[in-house]
């Protein structure tokens, strides 16, 4: 039985237990499965729900036509079906909070989040924290099973502690912060246990949960055997071999870590290294993204509109807009009493929002570039670092050396991971300037979607020798990274290069040229002008 | 309404638990800020602090103001001949990320501006939080502009309204409780400053720890009444040491000393301001009381040093070394090893 199938009937089971999941690809064949086993309908919320309409809040427009207030208590008090979350990775953080607390209050939703973001999007951290399956279905295979019988079998299952100490283990051999998977996986366990019609967990039943619900949130892989130390010494397994011969929690822990190898789909482990890169950088660190300006931020003045879709009524200007006509409509309508508004009189706040300003810095770790002046240039990006804090700037930081250009850190607004990646960039190899331009134009390009200003910072010599196809040849490359300069100008990207040769006419004068960047030789700034003139740059 | 989590049950945690019985001992040490991971129990303890403390006598209006002091009472409260009491449960307020001004801090009432012509205010969250606790979860994501509001309203304590033709101003006193996952973002020097006590909340890294965790949690998700019921002896005990820790606390004696000492520590570490040592001073002066002594000892100042001056030391933002490592260090020259 496939792993999504499990999990429906799981969730299906003990709704409350296990709150919901995290899809990725086909959402809709596990969503009709859920449906029928569970007998609940799902409600879709697409990402554009208005915090009004989740949380509840007066309905403006029915209010005004019935003369009585009418109230919306809001989704999150009313559903108690499947809350059906569509393009999860595009909810904005305000609102997976209203989610997520109303789960913390116990809400009889289950909550399906479809993520259908690719590379970094991801369903916001804080909702993938509160439910129990991280699932990918590719296909989903429906399973022929029915759960009333296991529901009424579900609140006699007991669960031995051995097991409970084994599911601990296995959460902390992977490196799992959080307490709520290891609470969800005993609940599982339990409820598989149901599923099978048997009143007690065994290891098996262990095993699947640790796979289902641990596996996905692995941040660390325990190394094999002789590593195993490492974890924390069993306090005295507790009176080792209860009963008769059963596995020790550290045996048991074992078996469950193995269970959970077992499962590792191919791309585990590249996700796993992702997820030590980016620790829920999603969740909205960058929190400042809706340009729309009808929602958030300091106010500025209004404008004519429906407040719907979380846009506020300006009840005044609205009032005043009213105010003119009011003697030709109570002519028209004499019967309507009070004050006479109508659609066309309705004025919505707008807000003015601060947009925020990524600093990417794109840095040349290549051989040529480390032997001179690696050390100055970790300097210089130290201060500017320490500049980007003051300002509550984001900062990013790409590196390209040897082949490639790699993203070390996506806009984060922690200086510790900052100066954390920079301090762990390596040096030597070519110099892969193209790839490096082109990264950079990347993240300026997600920057930019998000809302925020990019402002790339280039740190480099010029000298290119790493072609696009990866080739060493200096020409082709040169030719390739002025090309790539090329288009970060056509893109109207704001860039600075700071030029770590020692002459100030090499490649990187020319390359600063055509990407219409401002030109600073690093000989003669000293780390303080570079740090003023990125301020000024910021400002500008 | 459903049941919350016993504070009292709350494992792994005890320098969390032990800053917010703090902040419910005396509410003028001011706040508390809880960074770390996710799932570690923050929210829970902060949301079970409602169930725990005493309730409140409190005047009968939109901003339940206390009958007892008239200096903090709104003017409806303050002008009136007498008063409706009744009897509240300590509010325990969530901000919620992306709350609007309008929210926070009231605003005209709609409700009443439409169907009756009337011009009046609707209360915000500030104004149910009134001498409680308003919580932020992820206070290092909240959007800046509601930061320099909540941080207007801290220190004076109240909440001045003047927009929509409204001119409203009420009692706002709030302990601030924020938490957060540092690495997603960091906080405003300035909103530091604001919280009282900061905490570095940690996941429990020994297995029998994870496994008491686990099992309550499991315990009271499945039962909650049963379980609620079998800790309410714990929960009795804590909040009558509270109470008793609230009346004792302005006996207490702070020996000059001990002031002297806590003045160099701050001086040492170079800390901003003032704010540091007072509330170096009450945090400890809070712990004696808690714990039924007369006079604040060394002790006491050694054990509040870092949770009250952590996060205001002048940080060089790209010095690596932990606050709290500094601190210790500090507090081992201040009072010798």
């Amino acid at each position: 039985m496939s792993e999504a199938a499990l999990a429906c009937a799981l969730l299906a089971l003990d709704p409350s237990g296990l709150k919901g999941a995290v899809l990725k690809g086909d959402a809709s064949a596990f969503l009709a499965a859920l449906s029928q086993l569970s007998g609940r309908r799902p409600h879709r919320v697409p990402p554009h729900t208005g915090s009004d309409r989740l949380a509840g809040s007066i309905d403006i427009a029915a209010t005004l036509k019935s003369g009585a207030p009418v109230h919306d208590h809001g989704l999150l008090a009313e559903a108690d079906g499947l809350l059906l979350l569509t393009s999860a990775e595009r909810l904005p953080p305000d609102k997976a909070a209203l989610i997520a607390a109303a789960m913390d209050r116990g809400a009889p939703f289950t909550v399906i989040a479809h993520d259908e973001g690719i590379d970094e999007e991801r369903a916001p951290m804080i909702l993938v924290e509160r439910v129990a399956f991280l699932l990918n279905v590719t296909q989903y295979e429906p399973l022929d099973i029915d759960v009333t019988a296991a529901r009424a079998l579900l609140p006699r299952v007991t669960l031995p502690d051995r097991i409970t100490e084994g599911l601990c283990q296995t959460a902390l051999a992977l490196g799992i912060s959080s307490i709520r998977p290891a609470v969800m996986a005993l609940r599982a366990a339990r409820a598989i246990a149901a599923l099978d019609g048997r009143v007690s967990v065994d290891d098996d039943d262990a095993g699947l949960a640790a796979r289902l619900i641990l596996a996905p949130r692995a941040v660390t892989f325990p190394a094999p055997a002789e590593q195993e130390p490492e974890q924390p010494a069993p306090q005295d397994a507790p009176e080792p071999g209860e009963d008769d011969g059963a596995p020790t929690p550290q045996e048991l822990a074992d078996r469950l870590l193995d269970a959970v190898k077992a499962s590792l789909p191919a791309g585990l482990l590249a996700a796993l290294e992702k997820n030590l890169r980016q620790p829920g950088s999603k969740s909205g660190a960058g929190a400042v993204s809706q340009k729309s300006g009808l929602r958030r931020g300091r106010p500025a003045g209004t404008r004519q509109g429906e407040p719907r879709n979380g846009a506020r009524l300006a009840l005044i200007d609205t009032l005043r807009a009213a105010a003119p006509w009011q003697p030709i409509r109570r002519r028209a309508n004499p019967l309507r009493t009070g004050v006479h508004v109508d659609k066309p009189d309705f004025r919505i706040r707008r807000f003015k929002e601060k947009r925020e300003t990524t600093a990417i810095f794109a840095v040349d770790a290549s051989g040529s570039a480390a032997l001179h002046r690696m050390a100055e240039a970790k300097g210089a990006i130290e201060l500017l670092l320490a500049d980007c804090y003051v300002r509550r700037d984001r900062t990013a930081l790409i590196a390209f050396r040897g082949r490639e250009a790699e993203l070390l850190l996506p806009p984060t607004r922690s200086l510790q991971r900052a100066k954390k990646s920079l301090a762990d960039l390596p040096g030597g190899g070519g110099t892969p300037l193209a790839h490096g331009i082109e990264q950079a134009m990347l993240v300026a390009d997600q920057v930019r979607r998000s809302g925020g200003i990019p402002l790339v910072v280039f740190l480099t010599d010029g000298k290119a020798n790493i072609a696009r196809d990866g080739t060493a040849d200096r020409a082709s490359a040169l030719r390739d990274a002025e090309a790539a300069a090329k288009a970060l100008r056509l893109a109207g990207v704001r860039s600075l290069m700071i030029d770590l040769s020692d002459t100030r006419t090499g490649p990187a004068r020319k390359l600063a040229e055509a990407m219409g960047a401002d030109y600073l030789p690093l000989p003669h700034a000293d780390a303080a002008r570079i740090s003023a003139s990125v301020s000024a740059a910021m400002q500008a | 309404m459903t049941l919350r989590y016993p504070f009292s049950a709350i494992a792994g945690q005890d320098e969390l638990l032990q800053a917010l019985l703090l902040t419910a001992v005396d509410p003028l040490i001011g706040g508390l800020l809880a960074f770390g991971d996710r799932g570690t129990g923050k929210s829970t303890a902060v949301r079970a602090l409602a169930a725990l403390l005493p309730e409140i006598r409190a005047t009968s209006c939109a901003y339940h103001c206390d009958p007892d002091s008239p200096s903090a009472q709104c003017d409806a409260c303050r002008t009136a001949a007498a008063h409706k009491l009744r009897k509240l449960p300590i509010p325990v307020v969530d901000l919620p990320l992306g709350a609007t001004e309008d929210r926070v801090l009231g605003s005209l009432n709609l409700e009443r501006a439409l169907s009756h012509g009337e011009k009046s205010f609707e209360p915000g969250l500030l104004a149910q939080a009134n001498r409680g606790y308003l919580y932020v979860d992820e206070v290092n994501l909240l959007e800046d502009h509601i930061v320099d509001l909540l941080l207007d309203v801290a220190a004076s304590g109240e909440n001045v309204v003047e927009r929509e033709g409204l001119s409203v101003r009420h009692p706002a006193r709030i302990v601030l409780v924020g938490s957060g996952n540092p690495e997603e973002g960091e906080l405003r020097p300035q909103l530091l400053d604001r919280f009282g006590l900061s905490v570095e909340v940690r996941t429990p890294t020994e297995v029998a720890t994870w496994v008491e965790i686990v099992k309550r949690r499991d315990a009271f998700e499945r039962d909650p009444e049963g379980f609620t019921t079998q800790w309410s002896k714990h929960e009795d005990q804590t909040r009558r040491r509270i109470v008793k820790a609230r009346k004792a606390l302005n006996d207490v004696e702070v020996p000059d000393p001990i002031l002297e000492r806590a003045a160099t520590l701050c001086i040492n570490l170079k800390t901003d301001g003032l704010r540091g040592q007072l509330t170096l001073m009450r945090a400890a002066r809070a712990l004696a009381a808690y714990e039924g002594a007369k006079r604040v000892t060394d002790g006491h100042l050694k054990r509040m040093a870092a949770p009250s001056l952590r996060h205001r030391l002048r940080r060089n933002p790209l010095d690596e070394t932990g606050s709290t490592t500094r601190i210790t260090r500090a507090v081992a020259e201040v009072f010798g090893a």
